[in-house]
């Protein structure tokens, strides 16, 4: 298979180091969610974040656009501090792109309009090139005959691979995914993670929270295990599945692979 | 534990079952209800349907055949005064009063406007008309540059067409400092003076402009601000222009306006400032900035808190005993700011149940692909939030437009007003006058305010087509 041109000249102008997390920690409330969290993820890199629910994993990668704001330490995404200065925060939201669990497409919007709308708007791309590069990502995800539906029309795993292409449209240099599969039937998750596989070899740098303990070994550099807000064991991921050295991750892993 | 493999009496073994036969999609059964099955089904079901069906006979038998008798074959059609209308000159029943709605119709529709110059009231009721139109109709096309023509030139020709324009404005930003120019005089209405220090103020404000963004946010930011508001005070000069020259229509004052004319101005224009002005006070509510969210808290609760009447007597009787000597402020024009201002009130909290209603994550998928707040709120959220909240602005449309009928109180006749000062004429004094002005008006408020209502439901409908589930 063929990588993607205009995923392959992104990257290609990244910098090296994609996400840089010194010292990240947070709170809700008294709550401790994030602690001292330290993460280098270059630029390529393919990582799969996992543990149990609670554990701040989705925060750690929400932290990276900005949609929860850190209390101490540092985060440098493609060079970019992130601190209140609303510019930096849009510098960084349109190089990173994300995919939630419930997809969040615009129901009022059709496909390609949920694609073109942060091109035209963002990147102030004229409408007939915004619609081509839709149909390209569209295309990428195998589903260009659906453009001129809507959102609600689509099935779930349709929707969350038009949110991928949603994202792509942005041209970002890194990709965040927040348990993508998670809220999708057991039938679709396949065709999901076959467009994240290809995303990965692409060469596409993605951060993704998940259980696809599959989609782990056969696309991910390094598998980090969350628990209580920390890093407990990182690896890559034939290191990490057939020899877990700390407790907790034994604990879970038994729970999750049978 | 309970031993789950330990057999149970109750339940037959299972019997393996493997399909062997696809089945292929069948037509689904033809209806087979005609009219009387379908009678008994919704009509006659039950005892108490087919108590409530007979009530409803009954309610429409008592109501229905007198109303048609009173207005329709009763009714006196012509004539020239009360004679016509009495039952002892006629010696039959005598109905609705038709003549009297004839012989007072231009003053239901125009007020005391002057005869020779109700033409303008006629060209504004059309305009408006030609215009609206074909902005409520989704299949036609240019609908940009006919919301420019409807919200943004047809104000301005309405206003110079109602009142005559000619405005004899003297003084601009600078003209209140101090620096006054209103002594030099013009041509064609026009005060030079006024034009000068309209100059000079767009120089003095674009410049003022200018050097605070460059200060907060850059060059960039500061010829931005500064291109903002050239173009802003362009299109204001440009309306200023229109109301200022002097067209050659007499002055017609507000106080001679009346009738739909006046239902018409206050409730269109109630309409179409509360819902823009209502929305930027719902997002201004739930701001992230106090100041701003406790002055549209404030302001909401204001205006909610006291009732139309006391903001129309006060906008018309004790305003002016705190304004300055020489500022005097249109009487209609009172009424519509402080109708406006009321309605808008309305209008946020409904935007805000909409606004309410937007599931966060609709907030981050936007802000995921990078859009900032303005975009998001305009593209993203206000989209579906009004959809879902159409039933609740149209209800206050409606409301709106009845509650315009509070201005007689501040001695403003709208429509109900006019016809009330009709009734007062011995001309046309008979049993069934008050009957027939009643229903008649009833029928013109009926008509609008049934409009809308269809509209919207249209409205909805189209839109839930679109994005069905």
């Amino acid at each position: 298979m063929s990588t993607d041109p205009i995923i392959a000249e992104v990257e290609a102008t990244a910098p090296k180091i994609a996400v840089e997390m010194t010292g990240v920690n947070k709170w809700y409330g008294d709550f401790h969610v994030l602690r001292d969290v330290n993460l280098t993820v270059e630029r390529g890199e393919r990582l799969v974040i996992c543990g149990p629910s609670g554990s701040g994993k989705s925060t750690l990668i929400r932290c990276i656009n900005r949609l929860e704001e850190h209390q101490k330490g540092r985060i440098v995404v493609d060079g970019i501090e992130l601190t209140d200065d609303l510019k930096r925060i849009d510098e960084v939201r349109r190089e990173v792109g994300m995919c939630f669990q419930h997809f969040n497409l615009f129901p009022h919007l059709t496909i390609l309009e949920n694609c073109t709308l942060a091109p035209m708007w963002v990147r102030k791309m004229p409408k007939k090139e915004a619609e081509d590069l839709a149909m390209h990502f569209l295309e990428k995800v195998k589903i260009p005959h659906q453009a001129h539906k809507y959102p609600g029309q689509l099935s779930g795993g349709q929707q969350q691979r038009v949110a991928i292409a949603r994202a792509l449209c942005m041209r970002p240099r890194i990709m965040l995914f927040d348990e993508p599969t998670s809220a999708l039937d057991p039938e679709m998750v396949k065709e999901v993670l076959d467009t994240m596989v290809s995303l990965a070899q692409d060469g596409m740098t993605m951060l993704c929270v998940t259980h696809e303990m599959g989609f782990a070994r056969q696309v991910a550099n390094r598998v980090i295990f969350m628990d209580a807000g920390q890093i407990v064991e990182m690896n890559e991921p034939n290191a990490f599945f057939s020899n877990p050295q700390h407790e907790r991750t034994k604990l879970f892993l038994s729970q999750i692979l049978h | 534990m309970t031993d789950i493999s330990a057999p149970r009496p109750s339940i037959t073994p299972a019997t393996p079952f493997v399909s062997t036969a696809f089945h292929e999609p069948q037509p689904a059964p033809v209806s087979t209800r005609g009219p009387i099955l379908w009678a008994r089904q919704h009509l006659f079901g039950s005892v108490p349907q087919v108590l409530l069906t007979l009530f409803g006979i009954w309610l429409v038998y008592v109501t229905v055949p007198p109303l048609i008798k009173f207005f329709l074959i009763d009714a006196v059609w012509t004539g020239t005064n009360r004679d016509a209308c009495l039952a002892e000159k006629l010696g039959r029943p005598v109905g609705a009063c038709w003549p009297f709605i004839w012989a007072k119709l231009d003053q239901l529709i125009y007020g005391f406007y002057p005869a020779s110059e109700r033409w303008r009231v006629n060209v504004v009721y059309w305009l408006g008309a030609l215009l609206l139109l074909p902005l409520l109709i989704q299949s036609l096309p240019y609908k940009r540059l006919n919301a420019i023509a409807f919200f943004g030139v047809y104000p301005v020709v309405a206003f110079v067409l109602l009142t005559g324009g000619n405005l004899d404005l003297q003084r601009f930003v600078l003209g209140w400092l101090g620096v006054d120019f209103s002594t030099i005089g013009g041509a064609q209405g026009l005060r030079i003076g006024f034009w000068v220090d309209y100059v000079l103020s767009t120089v003095l404000l674009t410049a003022i402009a200018f050097g605070i963004s460059r200060f907060l946010a850059g060059p960039e930011g500061g010829r931005s601000a500064a291109q903002t508001t050239l173009s802003v005070l362009g299109v204001l000069a440009v309306v200023l222009l229109a109301v200022d020259i002097d067209t050659g229509l007499p002055q017609v004052e507000t106080r001679l306006w009346g009738g739909l004319l006046v239902t018409l101005v206050i409730a269109v224009t109630g309409i179409t400032v509360s819902l823009p002005f209502g929305i930027l006070l719902a997002l201004g509510r739930r701001s992230k900035l106090q100041l701003v969210k406790w002055l549209c808290i404030i302001f909401i609760e204001f205006w909610r808190g006291v009732p139309l009447i006391t903001v129309l007597f006060f906008a018309t009787y004790m305003l002016p005993l705190f304004l300055p000597g020489r500022f005097t402020i249109d009487g209609l024009l009172r009424a519509l700011v402080g109708v406006a201002l009321f309605a808008s009130a309305y209008m946020a909290e409904v935007v805000r149940g909409g606004l309410q209603a937007i599931p966060k994550g609709q907030y981050e998928g936007a802000m995921a692909v990078g859009l900032r707040s303005g975009l998001m709120m305009r593209l993203v959220v206000l989209p579906q939030a009004l959809k879902l909240v159409i039933p609740g602005i149209v209800n206050n449309f409606i409301g709106l437009f009845k509650d315009t009928t509070l201005v007689l109180i501040v001695s403003i006749f709208d429509l109900l007003g006019s016809m009330r000062a009709a009734f007062t004429d011995p001309n046309w004094a008979s049993p069934t006058t008050l009957f027939t002005g009643f229903g008649f008006a009833g029928i013109i408020y009926f008509v609008f305010c049934f409009g809308m209502s269809r509209y919207s439901m249209a409205l909805e409908k189209r839109l839930d087509r679109a994005q069905r589930h």
